[in-house]
């Protein structure tokens, strides 16, 4: 399994959640008496709260308004960003420390020049993960450099370098806290949660009133945002050393520190090298929208040329990110898969040991020089293929054909207005006249349901948190956006699932396909879904499905093929058909892969809520665009805040407990 | 095991480096307003920062200094996309020089020039910008009477789409931009729903699809503005801008009931800049041109697909008569 880009908010292990059948019945009658203890809460509680506060919206009444503070912080910081002890003495030096580092790794690169840099990455692919993913990186710089992109690519590897190695120091800080205290551990969980799930558009302005606009800004964004998979995999793979191998070693008299050192680090390592995999493709993921507060390179150059609405020349500089991807992941997955092989094993002697650390070294410096002899560091200029005309004329093409008067099916823009008019208007009307304690009472159900009082007590707060801060309407409306989407992205996702788990031909078709879908940035196919869709909900809507559809299809791939052979192999004896094996094997075995793909529905929709935001999505996503373009900390942060608080409930009410607890906290 | 631990020790390199950046700087106070870009400066030390806001007026003029910076006066610029208020903040703090197109923004003026003093005023671009609602030229040459606010309402029906509900929609564009739409609509009586499209890509690509349709819409849109080249649109009268009306909107934003004023665009530079910055600020203090000058840059960046800096290399090489004057005299 590549971990290509999944946000690993609940990477927990497949396998572990069986739940026994028979059980299931059992359970029936706590589920009637918990719906029978909410009805008559609900028969006392309902007309009191009707009598204080009437209406369907929540009542002013409970609001807490925080921009008063929040606009008092940002005054402050911006008063005193030129004085206080805490910007002068120790953000200035970590602001000055990012730039220098950057510097010197982007002038490392521009004197490699691209003979220098091409070779030197192809060669430590090649010594890394083998012949085939050193093909990829090569074509992958030939063709950045053919785009015409060769310098903002060295901007961005520059700062992903940088950002990564930041990421990964944090990460494994906090990671190695998480791995040996209990009680850290606990504390640790929800922070990291938040900073995964909270948009990073929320904290953005944050980071600029801070940083100012720039790299450092762009780079602390990224860190925030990237080091939390290297922290949650740190800790599990310290926590999941073998006792036994402990035992000995304590037993042979080692400290705590040598135990440490020779024995749960180096057990852990497979999980460090993906904690390291997971940040640099979370990092990358945020190249574009770092470019938003002024991160320079390629992201800058989607940016820019979204601003003149082309989306060519987006696509020219986007490409470019999803190859470093690939090739960034590919390399260290391969890196990762091979740490238990035995090295031996691996290519022709030369190729091995520091002999072959020595020869890339050579080469690469060889190469560099030749490059720089003959007087292209750059990028020889006349060697540029022009992307951008072909494309805009295809999307025009596409756009002619597709838009509306299709025979039969209808054109893109009539579906749009069907999905809004039939499923996006009177959900999003159904939610907002639905009462909030009516709604408070159905998450509470759910929660409670699925889980236990607890599940159905944090799924409440966290509705409770958004009508509280003042976002109730617009949170109904995101509400729901993410619901049609996830819905869509669902029926789809386990369709093809199934269908690709059903054949391995399928199966290699999609996967470059995915690769690319989790990897363009997401502004690249802003500009296209409104040239479909028209501007509204509907496009946000394409766009969190476009978004989000690659995991799902992925898990449930993954899920239905692990599913044990032999039961199978019994129920096609006995005389099923597939699609019984399908129904009544396969899919109920898989039931902990679907819900796994669930879950990474819901954080990847809600993570193009923004997105869709910037298409005329409106509601929560177009509130942070606009606190970030208006300076209004309180307006972007609260919005923010409440699609966490929308993602909380989300998986609390469709992930049962067990999975909660029996993973190893992930 | 030697791969292990050459991972380590290139691991360990790395995050020597950053302690060593770490260090390097860490001697005494910090200066955050005095750090550049790790990409900038490559060539030399003669450096201008340029903050470019998104829409492509301001690419023009953004494109067209940084051209003569460079190939009249040796300068090496850089350019910084961001949006307007933090483009502001970022002017105070020094990490842009200058702003060369602001629409008006009076809170941070009285934040930065007026009170802290860190931003200098630095006079208009000569391009005189003006906000308010279209409607396509197709459309009205056949309906004379939707170019009037009183007449909205019989056209309503008409402008419905499925985000507006049974409201005609008036579509607005991105969230940084300055709007009482919202306000307008309510205090007009306007049977309108505003629908934000929440970003001008998405607002041009939209009114494109309309255009390509002959379909009607109603729009807030801005001049100067390339697209009017392409999509030809002719203005909605509103009730007519006076001073007392935006009086009254300074107070009350919900109460605004009449146009928007026509606004002379300004530069502003980061004041140490102004003073120091030698011959490129006054470059920059003079640079002044004109709405077809500026919409002759523009057009060729977004219709036909130049680059920023090819466009302007076409502009300035068609008329020196303009920028000769903007250069300092020696």
């Amino acid at each position: 399994m590549t971990f290509f880009s999944t946000p690993p908010i609940s990477t927990r292990p497949l396998s572990d959640a069986k739940r026994p059948g028979p059980l299931r019945a059992v359970r029936q009658f706590p589920a009637l008496s918990k719906l029978l203890l909410l009805v008559l809460a609900a028969a006392v509680l309902v007309p009191l709260i009707n009598a204080q506060w009437p209406g369907a919206l929540w009542p002013s009444a409970l609001t807490v308004d925080v921009s008063g503070p929040l606009g008092k912080t940002s005054d402050w910081i911006i008063d005193n960003r030129d004085s206080h002890w805490l910007f002068v003495y120790f953000l200035g030096h970590l602001s000055n420390a990012v730039v220098i580092s950057v510097r010197a790794v982007y002038m490392l690169l521009l004197a490699l020049g691209w003979t220098g840099v091409t070779a030197g990455i192809t060669l430590i692919a090649w010594r890394v993960a083998g012949v085939r993913i050193a093909a990829t990186a090569l074509i992958s710089f030939l063709v950045s450099g053919l785009l015409g992109m060769w310098v903002p690519t060295m901007q961005t590897l520059a700062l992903m370098v940088v950002a990564v190695v930041f990421s990964v120091l944090v990460g494994a800080v906090l990671g190695l806290a998480g791995g040996l205290s209990e009680r850290l551990f606990r504390i640790l969980r929800p922070v990291l949660d938040t900073m995964q799930v909270l948009p990073a558009f929320a904290y953005l302005l944050p980071v600029v009133l801070v940083f100012g606009i720039g790299v450092p800004a762009a780079l602390l964004a990224t860190v925030i945002y990237a080091a939390p998979p290297m922290a949650r995999l740190t800790a599990l793979g310290l926590r999941g050393a073998d006792p036994g191998v402990l035992e000995a070693v304590s037993s042979l008299g080692a400290t705590g520190r040598q135990r440490l050192l020779t024995a749960r680090l180096p057990l852990a390592r497979k999980e460090l090298l993906l904690g390291v995999n997971q940040s640099i493709m979370m990092a990358l993921g945020m190249v574009v929208i770092a470019s938003m507060i002024g991160a320079a390179g390629l992201g800058d150059r989607v940016y820019q040329a979204l601003a003149s609405v082309d989306v060519g020349a987006a696509l020219a500089a986007a490409i470019p990110i999803v190859l470093l991807a690939i090739v960034m992941d590919r390399t260290t997955a391969a890196a990762g898969a091979r740490l238990g092989a035995d090295t031996a094993a691996i290519g022709p002697k030369w190729l091995r040991g520091w002999l072959a650390w020595t020869g890339i070294a050579v080469v690469t410096a060889g190469l560099a020089l030749a490059g720089r002899l003959s007087g292209s560091l750059v990028w020889p200029g006349a060697w540029a293929v022009d992307l951008a005309r072909p494309v805009n004329d295809f999307k025009e093409w596409m756009v002619d054909h597709l838009y509306s008067g299709v025979p039969v099916i209808g054109g893109t823009a009539d579906w749009a207005e069907h999905f809004t008019n039939w499923v996006l208007n009177p959900l999003r009307d159904g939610l907002t006249a639905l009462p909030w304690y009516g709604m408070l009472l159905i998450v509470a159900a759910l929660a409670w349901l699925i889980g236990t009082w607890r599940t159905a007590l944090t799924a409440v707060l966290a509705m409770a948190a958004i009508g509280v801060l003042g976002v109730w309407k617009p949170s109904m409306n995101t509400l729901s956006q993410v619901i049609a989407a996830l819905v869509v992205t669902l029926v789809l996702g386990f369709g093809i699932g199934i269908l690709a788990a059903g054949s391995k031909r399928l199966e290699a078709i999609l996967r470059p396909v995915l690769d690319v879908m989790q990897t363009m940035p997401q502004f690249v196919y802003l500009i296209p879904v409104v040239a479909l869709f028209a501007v509204g909900r509907a496009p946000a809507a394409a766009a969190a499905v476009v978004y989000a559809l690659p995991a799902v299809i992925r898990i449930t791939t993954q899920g239905l093929r692990q599913v044990d052979s032999s039961a199978m192999e019994s129920a096609r004896s006995l005389g099923a058909t597939r699609w019984q094996i399908l129904r009544q094997v396969q899919l109920p075995l898989a039931r902990p892969a679907l819900l796994l793909a669930v879950n990474q529905g819901v954080v990847l929709v809600l993570a193009v809520v923004i997105i869709g935001g910037l298409v005329g999505g409106g509601a929560l996503g177009y509130d942070v665009v606009t606190g970030l373009a208006t300076g209004d900390l309180a307006l972007g942060l609260v919005a923010g805040v409440a699609i966490v608080c929308l993602g909380l409930m989300l998986d609390r009410v469709t992930q049962p407990t067990e999975r909660r607890t029996t993973g190893k906290g992930v | 095991m030697s791969r292990k631990r050459t991972t380590i020790i290139g691991t360990a390199a790395l995050a020597g480096t950053a302690v060593l950046a770490l260090s390097l700087s860490s001697c005494g106070k910090a200066d955050m307003t005095k750090q550049a870009s790790p990409f900038a400066a490559a060539k030399g030390s003669k450096s201008v920062t340029l903050s470019v806001q998104t829409w492509v007026g301001a690419q023009s003029n953004v494109g067209v200094a940084k051209y003569l910076l460079e190939h009249e006066m040796g300068y090496h610029v850089d350019t910084v996309q961001v949006d307007e208020i933090p483009a502001w903040d970022a002017l105070s703090q020094g990490r842009v020089d200058a702003i060369l197109e602001d629409w008006g923004h009076p809170e941070q003026e009285q934040r930065y020039v007026k009170d802290k003093k860190t931003i200098t005023a630095g006079g208009g671009n000569g391009v005189t910008g003006h906000i308010g609602w279209f409607v396509p030229k197709y459309w009205a040459d056949k309906h004379p009477e939707v170019k009037s606010w009183k007449n909205l309402n019989k056209f309503a029906k008409q402008l419905r789409t499925s985000e507006s509900g049974n409201k005609g929609q008036l579509m607005d564009g991105s969230p940084s931009y300055v709007t009482n739409d919202k306000a307008l609509v309510k205090n007009l009586g306007l049977d309108y729903e505003v629908v934000f499209a929440g970003s001008e890509a998405a607002q041009i690509t939209q009114i494109q699809q309309f255009a390509k349709q002959k379909k009607p819409f109603l729009t807030y849109w801005y001049e100067p503005q390339w697209l009017f080249n392409q999509v030809p649109m002719v203005e909605v009268k509103l009730p007519k801008y006076t001073d007392a009306c935006a009086e009254k909107g300074a107070k009350d934003p919900k109460s605004i009931d009449c146009a928007y004023p026509t606004t002379p665009l300004q530069k502003y530079f980061n004041t140490e800049f102004a003073k120091k910055g030698g011959s490129a600020a006054a470059f920059l203090k003079n640079f002044k041109w004109t709405k077809d000058d500026q919409n002759e840059v523009s057009e060729s960046i977004a219709s036909e697909g130049l680059s920023a800096d090819e466009a302007a290399k076409r502009w300035v090489e068609k008329h020196p008569e303009v920028w000769k004057k903007w250069l300092p005299k020696k």
